[in-house]
């Protein structure tokens, strides 16, 4: 099996097998990091162009450390200091990094989409990292990869995906590859942050935490942003936290070998308890390590093509 | 095009014999001496290898391997990104006298990845390389410490090595292309 793809915009449309060979490699990958050098020469005199039109600490610091450990030339363009503060459109930014040769462009974007927007106007391959509240696929990949690593697999895994559904990308992405690999999705959160007709997507969806975690083997939380009690959309922190909090009380409910996960950045006390982030069942340090590890498969994947000499 | 058996499972096995009391002999009792052999067919070999030492010297030598696909020289070529075996080497080379293992040696490019990928993982006091089969043609100044067999071939000529271990059996051929003037009809 080999990649045939020249974007990684979503998680949508990739086939079990392409799942399969991205974390197969991420686990190769996983290895370099162990070694007295951290740097293999693969993607050697490749540019990459990470192009962040919103904050993100945690993913471009990921994106980077994997350009870098695969000895890839990286250039950072946000966009709070760069042109398009100065009101430049995205295909302008895009035509002229153009020509300065980009081989591939990281691009985290507030508009659902923008990726696919690109695509019509650069050469080079475009790995989407976070659009909107559309698509994040290599934190579903990452997210992926600890799954197996504790679980084996995902075949008839009982998965809650839990907290502010309606505004999550993470959340996209991990429907599509969890009901691609064959887990079983439930999706929990107030109704005020559950979209409608999100059952469409394949998944169960309940406005009961407590019900909702019964007998789960992976129990994923998701950040609550502090704006969106600003909207309205739930009373208070404290009355969140009381309801869809994940408590360690609440967690006994759950499989007696639950991983607990969490994309972070995570509000203590608001959508989980600290003694649950930093307890036993917690995978969340796990996440962040593979995040590297994901994104160096991912970028290899994208750019390192050529002869397999190992094949003969 | 012909094909033509060089080595059967027997010849390949009376040649990693001979491979084995080489390397036992030249390295005198394999103190130190680690093996690390090539994806993918330099990995059973070296295994086999070191079965055949614990054999004959009673010692066990270490084996690792090495995935060289992160270090080719062919970074612009097009084409998909070749599938990655792992690098697994659970012990320490510094030090060490490592003997890389592959099958087949042809142009050197492959070991000229291999000896790169090696001084990332370590300083080994030196290094040497094992072949079952070299057929010439080399692109690089490359050559091996232990060769199984000598082949001359043309350079459009394909030498490949079956292992049971992912073909299902043991045979050295060599693939002939035949021209209209040479070849009969």
């Amino acid at each position: 099996m080999n990649w045939r793809h020249k974007h990684l915009l979503g998680i949508e449309g990739l086939a079990p097998e392409e799942i399969t060979l991205v974390l197969d490699t991420a686990d190769k990958m996983a290895e370099v990091a162990t070694r007295p050098v951290k740097k293999v020469p693969a993607l050697r005199a490749k540019l990459v162009v990470n192009l962040f039109f919103e904050n993100s600490t945690r993913t471009r610091s990921s994106f980077e450390i994997a350009e870098k450990r695969l000895s890839a030339d990286t250039l950072n363009f946000s966009a709070s200091t760069s042109s398009v503060s100065k009101g430049e459109s995205l295909v302008d930014t895009i035509l002229n990094i153009e020509r300065m040769m980009p081989d591939c462009y990281v691009m985290r974007h507030p508009s659902p989409g923008a990726g696919q927007l690109i695509s019509g106007f650069t050469k080079a391959s475009i790995v989407n990292a976070g659009d909107g509240a559309h698509e994040h696929p290599t934190q579903a990949l990452l997210d992926a990869m600890t799954i197996r690593q504790r679980k084996g697999g995902f075949k008839g895994l009982k998965v809650l995906i839990a907290g502010d559904i309606a505004h999550s990308r993470v959340v996209r992405s991990n429907i599509h590859l969890l009901n691609t690999m064959g887990a079983k999705v439930t999706v929990c959160g107030p109704a005020t942050l559950l979209p409608p007709h999100i059952e469409s997507l394949g998944v169960t969806a309940s406005t009961e935490f407590e019900e909702a975690i019964k007998g789960k083997d992976v129990v994923m939380m998701l950040r609550i942003q502090l704006e969106r009690q600003k909207r309205g959309l739930f009373p208070s922190l404290m009355e969140y936290y009381q309801r869809y909090g994940l408590t360690e009380e609440r967690l006994k409910l759950a499989a007696k070998d639950v991983i607990v996960m969490h994309p972070g950045p995570m509000n203590r006390g608001v959508e989980i308890a600290s003694e649950v982030a930093d307890g036993p069942y917690s995978v969340i340090l796990d996440q962040v390590e593979n995040g590297v590890s994901v994104r160096m498969a991912v970028l290899y994947l994208l750019l390192g093509g050529g002869e397999d000499v190992s094949a003969h | 095009m012909k094909r033509k058996t060089i080595l059967d499972a027997a010849g390949i096995q009376r040649t990693l014999g001979r491979l084995a009391l080489e390397l036992a002999e030249r390295l005198q009792g394999c103190e130190g001496v680690v093996l690390i052999g090539i994806h993918r067919r330099g990995v059973p070999l070296a295994r086999r290898i070191a079965d055949k030492l614990s054999e004959v010297e009673k010692v066990q030598v270490p084996v690792g391997s090495l995935d060289i696909n992160l270090y080719r020289d062919d970074f612009s070529s097009a084409g998909t990104a070749p599938v990655l075996r792992g690098t697994q080497v659970d012990f320490d080379i510094e030090g060490r006298t490592v003997v890389l293992v592959d099958d087949v040696l042809f142009t050197g490019r492959t070991i000229r990845a291999a000896l790169d990928a090696l001084v990332d993982l370590g300083r080994p006091a030196r290094v040497q390389l094992a072949v079952l089969v070299d057929r010439g043609h080399r692109e690089l100044p490359v050559q091996a410490d232990y060769v199984g067999l000598s082949l001359n071939t043309r350079r459009e000529d394909h030498v490949e090595l079956h292992l049971t271990e992912f073909d299902g059996e043991d045979a050295l051929l060599l693939e002939t292309q035949i021209t209209a003037k040479e070849g009969r009809p």
